[in-house]
């Protein structure tokens, strides 16, 4: 099938962007997004021209690197995916695809399609964690965690932080991502000691970086790869109320 | 010449009686050190946070845009540890026994002892940070088997494993960002390492945002920077891993060991086209409850390919379960390489299913039947999913379709028993170096490596090197970084100004083929000087044809992947190099003229007990040899009938 393609270009951080028009022919069915951009970088290489910036790394849709805005959806058209692991087959022949990077005042765009995700990781660094140091770990099985509790927890600590549900967001908020590692450490006794301080400053540290409020909307839920529940934002509304209150 | 530094004693003992002479930095003086860590995934995350926690200084340096994005991150099926929580007789001697097996008496025994002993605090330590393993209804952890073992020691979280370790190991990492022991540089590639004074005292890296070329300087120096797969262009690896940062310690002076032991993984998804990117894994741990097989008859494989009948319509007695057949102790669980090469055989033979012929059946009907739908997709759903997105297949209907695909690099740089590299000063830990493998990896055996090397061992090993360095001085104003530094921007120069035809990819994409057909699954003398011929000319051809775009002061991919290129062309020319000179089969190397009447790899013991420890020079690659002594076990030809 032949495709075209209006993608953002933005040549970085501190210059205007604007759509530019491609078209790439001899788009297969069984290749994944990515792979289509690959071709069409491979063309514009051999013409001389900039290929087009977008962050990728595992395309098995783990390392959260990728995310492109795909006519208008965060990672396209289907569910539970990373833009890696959309395929053509979602598309046909003759289709326009919209091309654009996550938008979102906390994620500047680098270039093109590659924006800044570090204010992810700096919340983070602000409290997502157990603080045991190497070493001072009991044996494993003296902490015993039921299995639906440990299965819920995983579903939390399923996220890949790629950032789909900010971008997804008409606020920009960070709740879906912010509240998955609260949620995943809170239902764990791993993670109670530190369970107050740890909401507090998480949600200090996203408001610092820029983020909107949650509209309460779902929009998040529904793009994210991993299919991250909006349950998890009432928890992270729950502990943090609890923390201020004590 | 080539001294492993292995402490005194009895196997059992030496760790203990390493720890006990080692020297000591002490808590004061530990803030005066500053250490560099490139690398972000199991390795280089639980290296960093362990040593910020222990007080030292640390400048982690990573490609990704943020650390949680290694490798490391893909990895499925599970990790390993002696724990021995199902009394089914694991013990620490059984892990170390089989890794030493599953490896084919590749491997430094001290080593892979020492591993089995740590194992099980990797996964106390897990457990502690809130890895959310796969539990039991008890409350317990729960394990499941992998190949090469006949207990039950993986501990597992789903299809994510890595996933959770990782980012276990990121979690102790942000909290040393957060107390400012670790700093933090992403986005930044490193290009060299800098020796002065026959020491390593720092690294070159390229701000890839702005192009800007960086000077870095410890006390010493850890590369955590994962395998070198993706020489083959296609692997199961992520799209980035390279070999820069180990290929440059090379060109600096440090060893690389066994570079032609590569593993194959037996179960992966076939390639569907030539603009295909990756290949995508499907977890060993499906060997739990997947049957593999293909037809008896070539008529039906033929009818197969062609889609004219599907394979849930093919009856049990036209089915050969070839390993449940060539295998009947281990079945569907013998080791990757074994298992990569029976599927090799069947295809080769005529019996593929795929419809280029190279694919082979993994089929749950049985499973399903035997324990239930749900019970699979507990085990496997996350798999079960990504299988379905690839093929648009539904394997809870249909067998999965699969192929070997490159999976691992055994080889890497060369260390001795401190996880020190030939360049005092330079550790490579996790998947960059070549320690506990042997000629083959087991499954869930790289996690336990790469946590136990970042956790347990090296924040111990590296105090005994430090201990003696603490005057050194820091400053990067010295010649060894100007001239590192100005041969970087040279390097950079060249690659961006020879204007020629074909792209990085075209480039790497060639080498690929002429690395899986000849330097593969197996491997005979006349391919490899071939290929060492073939890859001659590309490099030379690479010289003059290559086609970049773009300038170094920017964000510029095509430029990286010339750099990557670069060194993956000069690494495949010492792959094949090895794999001539080993003169026998073990393990993932396979030699076509060293096979048993049945087919299955002749080792030679009396003369390729030994490490091949490369090093660098202008006359090309000079070899070392580590000999290896077994004092526990006794080499044996593998059996897994
Ligand atoms: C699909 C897949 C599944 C797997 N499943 C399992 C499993 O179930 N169990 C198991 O035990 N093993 C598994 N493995 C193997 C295992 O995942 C890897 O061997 C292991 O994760 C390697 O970890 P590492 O820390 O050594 O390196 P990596 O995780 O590869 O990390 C390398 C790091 O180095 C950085 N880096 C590299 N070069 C540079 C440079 N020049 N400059 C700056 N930074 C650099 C990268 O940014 C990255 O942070 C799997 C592998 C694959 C491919
Ligand atoms: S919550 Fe979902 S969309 Fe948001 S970062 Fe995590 S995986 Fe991505
Ligand atoms: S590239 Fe890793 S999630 Fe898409």
């Amino acid at each position: 099938m032949k495709i075209t393609l209006k993608i953002w270009r933005q040549k970085n951080n501190s210059s205007k962007g604007r759509f530019v028009e491609y078209s790439v022919d001899n788009v297969n069915g069984h290749m994944s997004f990515l792979e289509m951009l690959d071709v069409l970088n491979e063309n514009l290489i051999h013409k001389g021209e900039d290929p087009v910036a977008f962050t990728h790394d595992c395309r098995e849709g783990i390392c959260g690197s990728c995310g492109i805005v795909i006519n208008g959806r965060p990672h396209g058209p289907d569910t539970a995916v990373a833009t890696c692991q959309l395929h053509m087959r979602n598309f046909k022949d003759g289709d326009v695809i919209l091309v654009e990077p996550w938008r979102a005042r906390a994620f500047p765009v680098i270039k093109d399609l590659a924006v800044d995700r570090s204010a992810f990781d700096r919340i983070l660094q602000a409290g997502g964690y157990v603080s045991v140091d190497t070493g001072s770990a009991p044996e494993a099985n003296a902490i015993l965690v039921p299995k639906e509790k440990a299965e819920e927890a995983f579903l939390a600590a399923a996220c890949i932080g790629c950032g789909a549900c900010v971008a997804a967001c008409k606020n920009a908020s960070a709740m879906l991502f912010v509240s998955a590692k609260i949620s995943h450490l809170a239902l764990l006794p791993q993670g109670d000691p530190e369970r107050r301080e740890r909401a507090l400053k998480m949600v200090k540290a996203m408001d610092e970086e820029g983020f909107g409020p949650c509209t309460n909307t779902g929009a998040c839920e529904a793009e994210c790869p991993k299919e991250i529940s909006v349950a998890h934002i009432a928890r992270l509304n729950r502990e943090y109320l609890m923390a201020t209150f004590t | 010449m080539l001294d492993a530094k292995i402490p005194e004693g009895k196997l059992e003992h030496k760790w203990n009686n390493y720890l006990f002479r080692v020297h000591l930095v002490s808590p004061a003086n530990k803030r005066k050190y500053q250490i560099i860590v490139v690398g972000s995934g199991l390795a280089g995350a639980s290296a960093a946070a362990s040593l910020g926690e222990l007080g030292y200084q640390v400048t982690l340096l990573t490609y990704h845009d943020s650390p949680r994005r290694a490798h490391s991150i893909a990895a499925q099926g599970g990790i390993n540890a002696a724990k021995n929580y199902h009394n089914d007789g694991d013990s620490v001697f059984r892990l170390f026994y089989d890794t030493i097996k599953g490896g084919d008496y590749r491997a430094r025994e001290a080593n892979v002892y020492r591993l089995a002993q740590v194992s099980s605090h990797i996964i106390d330590q897990a457990v502690a940070q809130g890895v959310p393993f796969a539990r039991e209804y008890g409350g317990h952890l729960d394990n499941r088997s992998f190949g090469g073992a006949q207990v039950a020691r993986t501990f597992y979280a789903k299809g994510q494993t890595g996933q959770q370790l990782l980012l276990g190991s990121y979690g102790a990492l942000n909290r040393q960002i957060h107390a400012g022991n670790v700093k933090l540089y992403t986005r930044h590639d490193m290009l060299d390492v800098v020796v002065a004074d026959g020491q390593a005292r720092g690294v070159i890296a390229r701000d890839l945002v702005t192009g800007e070329i960086r000077r870095f300087s410890g006390h010493a120096v850890v590369l955590a920077t994962g395998g070198y797969g993706n020489v083959y262009y296609l692997s199961t690896n992520a799209k980035l891993s390279n070999a820069t940062a180990i290929w440059r310690a090379y060109r600096k002076g440090a060893f690389f060991a066994n570079p032609a032991f590569t593993q194959i993984h037996p179960t992966c998804i076939p390639q569907s086209g030539d603009y295909q990117s990756k290949l995508t894994l499907m977890s060993e741990s499906l060997r739990n409850d997947g049957r593999v097989w293909v037809p008896k008859t070539k008529e039906t494989a033929e009818k197969l390919r062609k889609h004219q009948i599907n394979p849930q319509d093919v009856t049990e007695e036209e089915r050969d379960y070839y390993l449940e057949r060539r295998y009947p102790s281990f079945g569907n669980l013998v080791p990757r390489d074994v298992a990569s090469r029976a599927a090799k055989e069947r295809c080769d033979a005529g019996f593929g299913v795929a419809p280029t012929g190279l694919g082979v059946y993994l089929d749950f009907k049985e499973s399903i039947e035997r324990h239930g739908k749900e019970t699979i997709e507990a085990r496997y759903g996350n798999l079960f999913q990504m299988y379905e997105k690839i093929t648009s297949h539904n394997p809870y209907q249909r067998p999965m379709t699969i192929y070997p695909a490159v999976h691992y690099t055994m080889g890497g740089l060369w260390i001795d028993y401190n996880l020190m590299t030939t360049i005092p000063g330079l550790y490579a830990i996790g998947e960059a170096n070549f320690s506990d493998h042997g000629a083959n990896r087991l499954g869930a055996s790289a996690l336990m490596q790469g946590l136990a090397d970042g956790y347990f061992i090296l924040p111990v090993t590296i105090g005994d090197y430090l201990s003696e360095h603490r005057g050194d001085d820091l400053t990067t104003d010295r010649p060894e970084f100007e001239t590192a530094e100005s041969e970087m921007r040279e390097t950079i120069d060249h690659l961006l100004g020879r204007n020629g035809k074909k792209t990085p990819d075209q480039f790497h994409r060639e080498l690929g083929e002429i690395m899986w057909h000849s330097v593969g699954m197996s491997r005979n003398a006349e391919g490899l000087n071939h290929a060492i011929e073939e890859i001659r000319k590309l490099r030379a051809e690479f010289e003059t044809n290559l086609k970049t775009v773009g300038k170094a002061e920017e964000y510029n991919e095509t430029l990286e992947k010339a750099m990557r290129v670069r060194d993956f062309l000069e690494l495949g020319e010492l792959m094949a190099k090895d794999a001539l000179l080993r003169e026998e089969s073990c393990g993932g190397h396979f030699r076509e003229e060293f096979q048993t009447e049945d087919g299955e790899a002749r080792r030679d013991d009396e003369h390729f007990t030994y490490v091949s420890a490369w090093e660098h020079s202008p006359q090309g690659p000079v070899l070392h040899k580590e000999h290896l002594t077994f004092e526990k076990v006794t080499p044996t030809q593998r059996s897994y009938k």
